[in-house]
């Protein structure tokens, strides 16, 4: 029988995760058996200790607001699914979901629940994923880290091109016979350098010995070289077809814990071997292994070279990205290459002029470069400092740094990092500087703050030094904060400043957007979300006078242990930091661009979600800037 | 032989008026059937239904599991109508006899307070239904959507208040308006709202005789 209703509401719940996962009759059945609640706003859901409802809740229109102990914890609103956790639990509600404004609410039976657990594992997670962020609250001991442990979670599953393309396997597989002696099977191995052999009868693969096996199985003494290899050999084998994808290859030697699948004509046991694939063999196809990278870059001869290995790491960034590798670990990997080619293109510009420096000098990267959380390709940073020289050598030295640094910047700039649109170079004369002159910039930066030069010390405070001489670095860090103790009230400068961007939700719901110029109505990632937690840190690092700690995650976790009354509050910022550089290098990518603005709309349900979840210790950390120092007054 | 004397009903149709000899008097168990009906034209005289649709509201919750949707067999056709509710005479949705659906409708309004907006109308076609089937009128307590709008303010006046300006005025997103069961749902969601504005006005709970 047609039904009109049901299928209205089923147009709506189809578009929003778990339901987007379930079949058409699935849904269609769940839609016709909705209750549909109207609530006036302040009117209660459940509250608090009520005994279980047998029901979860899909706002329709409106938002709802969960409460614990009258403090919001968490807003819900078109397509959010609440009243997960008690039903999971079968507990009584730990929370109040009260309407925040005039609502409509689907009320759904936990028989639906059920049914959506059992049949369809991607909806299953995604219930499990909302079952935490639901009830999140960063500083509860019960829940914590539940919010942010699904960062991976929530994310589609995209498969790509390199995973779902066809493996590369060797061919003319090296083989033996299954009563060849151990020692001429391993003679055979050495002689072709590999590290299997397949066993074979009739050209079929019956077993396959590893380096492993003999590792585990002849050096141990278990067995004697002189035996038979089939004595030793795993057998039966696990074959594929010569078809087979590198996601199927990676899922079966992980279910298998093998390291080796042999290929055969038509994937059984029972056709003729055609080749193997290694797991080296689909560590190539992910390629540029880093440390290949890195000794690429050491041996580089030319800028040509080294943009080729950069658009390699590209690659690898891309990979990463894709297979959901820890963020930080990327970052660091990433950085490690961006240096390694720095460092190899100041030595071949030192080469160029042919005339060693006069005066030891260091290079240091600076803003996020200096931070190490520069994924995407953008403009380049960078500034120098050199020794002091004696006035009448300064001529010399400064036309000498400035040429070095116009060569090393040209250099860059070939290799894929463009120049900086607002010359915040090492070739620009400002900012290629003896360490006294350095030294005396940053004191009058701090002692006479002002906006351009809060703007200033925010980047030039993230520097890292990438080549040359440690000790004057050190020395321009000890400058900083002798300055910064000589006038305190600075760090309240730059905490006013550090606030200017306020939390990206505009009153809780919707993101705050751009309201004008290019970017209209588009979220603007860096200014909104990743400045205000890279500008806390570094104000509060600064504030406890450390030093060298210049990674936003870095100085977190450092203000974890020398807080740890605030340590909730400093993990959730490195959660938040860790999503939203990860979510911005995946728009890079997608987009090819800086990642910087994204269109909300564009986004789906999940990613909203996951990017609201980042905004409440934005939220917080703001909030301790200003109790810490005293912005109400001075704002 | 006596001509005066009670007719004789079909069971369906005692069981129907038998719902209503015990009925509570809480509001919260009261069966609210929020109904609408499509018509071949606005006489109830000569014009016909051709399809009915319902959803209920119990405890000032909307059941989608429990409604109505059907479709009836038109022998009588109005061309001029088919562009505002869009059933075409043969069309590939299943239809039923009148006399069944009748029937179907009076199993699922048993007991239940009837609502509509300006019933009267959708009650007069139902009344017309019936009575080709030799039966007696609708015996429900009805409530109108739009008689209710007036008494939740404090307008004396007597306008005529469309389903499409109360949806605006109330911000209910109209989806399927202009079939049966689509205008029944919106009518069941500003049946809601108005229930929780007379509330309010009221300053208490209600009862089921404030409607």
């Amino acid at each position: 029988m047609k039904n009109t209703i049901a299928e209205r509401i089923l147009d709506f719940l189809k578009g929003f995760p778990p339901f987007d996962a379930l079949t058409y009759d699935q849904l269609f059945t769940i839609a016709s058996q909705v209750k549909v609640l109207y609530l006036e706003k302040d009117s209660y859901v459940f509250k608090q200790n009520e005994g279980l409802h047998d029901s979860f809740y899909v706002v329709k229109d409106g938002g709802i607001g969960v409460y614990r102990d009258n403090n919001l914890v968490d807003e819900c609103d078109e397509g959010d699914i609440f009243g997960l956790r008690a039903l999971i639990r079968k507990d009584h509600y730990l929370l109040d979901a009260k309407a925040i404004e005039e609502s409509i609410v689907y009320s759904m039976s936990s028989k639906v629940l059920e049914d959506i657990i059992i049949t369809n594992p991607k909806a299953n997670q995604f219930l499990i994923a909302s079952f935490a962020t639901n009830t999140r609250n960063p500083y509860s001991k019960e829940d914590k880290g539940t919010l942010f442990a699904n960062e991976d979670f929530l994310q589609p599953n995209t498969s790509s091109f390199s995973e779902i393309q066809s493996a590369k396997f060797s061919k003319n597989p090296i083989v033996c016979q299954a009563h060849t002696i151990i020692k001429e099977a391993c003679l055979v191995m050495s002689h072709n350098k590999v590290g299997s052999i397949v066993i074979t009868q009739n050209k079929q693969p019956i077993g396959i010995i590893t380096d492993k096996d003999l590792r585990n199985k002849i050096a141990t003494g278990l067995h004697a070289i002189t035996h038979k290899v089939e004595a030793i050999m795993s057998t039966p084998v696990i074959t594929f077809p010569p078809t087979i994808t590198v996601a199927e290859a990676q899922i079966a030697m992980l279910k298998n814990d093998i390291s080796h699948l042999c290929i055969t004509k038509d994937g059984t046991p029972n056709s003729e071997l055609i080749g193997i694939l290694s797991e080296h063999d689909i560590i190539v196809i992910h390629g540029n292994n880093p440390s290949v990278l890195i000794k690429e870059i050491k041996r580089a001869t030319s800028t040509e070279q080294l943009k080729y290995i950069r658009e390699k790491a590209q690659e690898l960034l891309n990979n990463y990205i894709e297979q959901h590798i820890p963020i930080s670990f990327i970052a660091n990997i990433i950085s490690a290459i961006n240096e390694a080619i720095t460092k190899r293109i100041i030595t071949l510009s030192i080469t160029e002029t042919n005339q060693e420096p006069p005066v030891p000098f260091a290079w240091l990267a600076i803003g996020s470069q200096g931070r190490k959380e520069q994924l995407l390709l953008t403009d380049q940073d960078n500034a120098l400092v050199f020794e002091d020289v004696a006035e009448n050598q300064k001529e010399i030295a400064n036309a000498y740094f400035l040429t070095l640094a116009k060569a090393i910047n040209n250099k860059l700039n070939t290799v894929g990092f463009e120049l900086c649109p607002a010359n915040m170079m090492a070739s620009n004369p400002k900012w290629c500087l003896t360490v006294s002159e350095w030294k005396a910039q940053f004191k009058n930066w701090v002692t006479h703050p002002d906006a351009d030069k809060i703007m200033l010390c925010n980047i030039f405070f993230d520097y890292d030094m990438v080549y040359g001489n440690h000790q004057l670095v050190d020395e321009m860090s000890s400058s900083i904060f002798e300055a910064i103790e000589s006038y305190e009230i600075f760090l309240n400068f730059m905490s006013r400043n550090a606030l200017k961007n306020p939390a990206p939700l505009s009153f809780f719901r919707s993101f705050l957007v751009e309201d004008s110029g290019e970017h209209k109505d588009q979220f603007d990632i860096k200014a909104r979300a990743i400045m205000p937690l890279v500008d806390a840190a570094r104000i509060l690092v600064l504030s406890h006078k450390i030093k060298d700690i210049n990674s936003t995650i870095a100085r977190y976790q450092k203000m974890e242990t020398l807080e740890p009354q605030n340590k909730d509050l400093y993990a959730s910022c490195i959660s938040a930091f860790r999503i939203l550089l990860r979510f911005r290098t995946q728009q890079g990518l997608k987009h090819d661009d800086s990642g910087r603005f994204i269109d909300v709309n564009s986004l789906s349900k999940a990613d909203r979600l996951k990017l609201k979840g980042c905004f409440k210790p934005i939220k917080d950390i703001q909030e301790l800037l200003k109790t810490r120092f005293k912005l109400s007054q001075l704002l | 032989m006596n001509w005066f004397k009670h007719k004789t009903y079909p069971n369906f149709y005692n069981a129907y008026a038998e719902s209503f000899k015990h009925q509570r008097k809480s509001l919260e168990a009261t069966r609210f059937v929020v109904f609408d009906t499509e018509t071949t034209g606005l006489n109830p005289n000569q014009d016909y239904i051709l399809s009915i649709g319902t959803v209920t509201v119990q405890d000032f919750n909307i059941n989608v599991a429990d409604s109505l949707e059907c479709y009836l067999q038109q022998d009588h056709f109005n061309a001029e109508t088919v562009e505002i509710h869009g059933l075409l005479k043969a069309g590939n949705i299943t239809k039923i006899e009148e006399t069944k659906a009748i029937k179907l409708f009076l199993k699922h309004i048993e007991g239940a307070v009837l609502v509509a907006h300006h019933i009267a109308f959708d009650v007069a076609m139902i009344n017309q239904a019936l009575k080709r089937m030799d039966l007696p009128k609708l015996k429900n307590k009805l409530v109108d959507t739009g008689q209710l709008y007036k008494n939740t303010k404090y307008v004396k006046e007597d306008k005529h208040y469309s389903l499409d300006q109360l949806c605006n005025t109330f911000n209910i997103t109209m989806h399927d308006r202009h079939t049966a069961s689509g205008d029944a749902y919106l009518t069941a969601v500003l049946f809601l709202k108005l229930s929780a504005l007379l509330k309010k006005k009221k300053n208490r709970d209600l009862r089921l005789r404030d409607y």
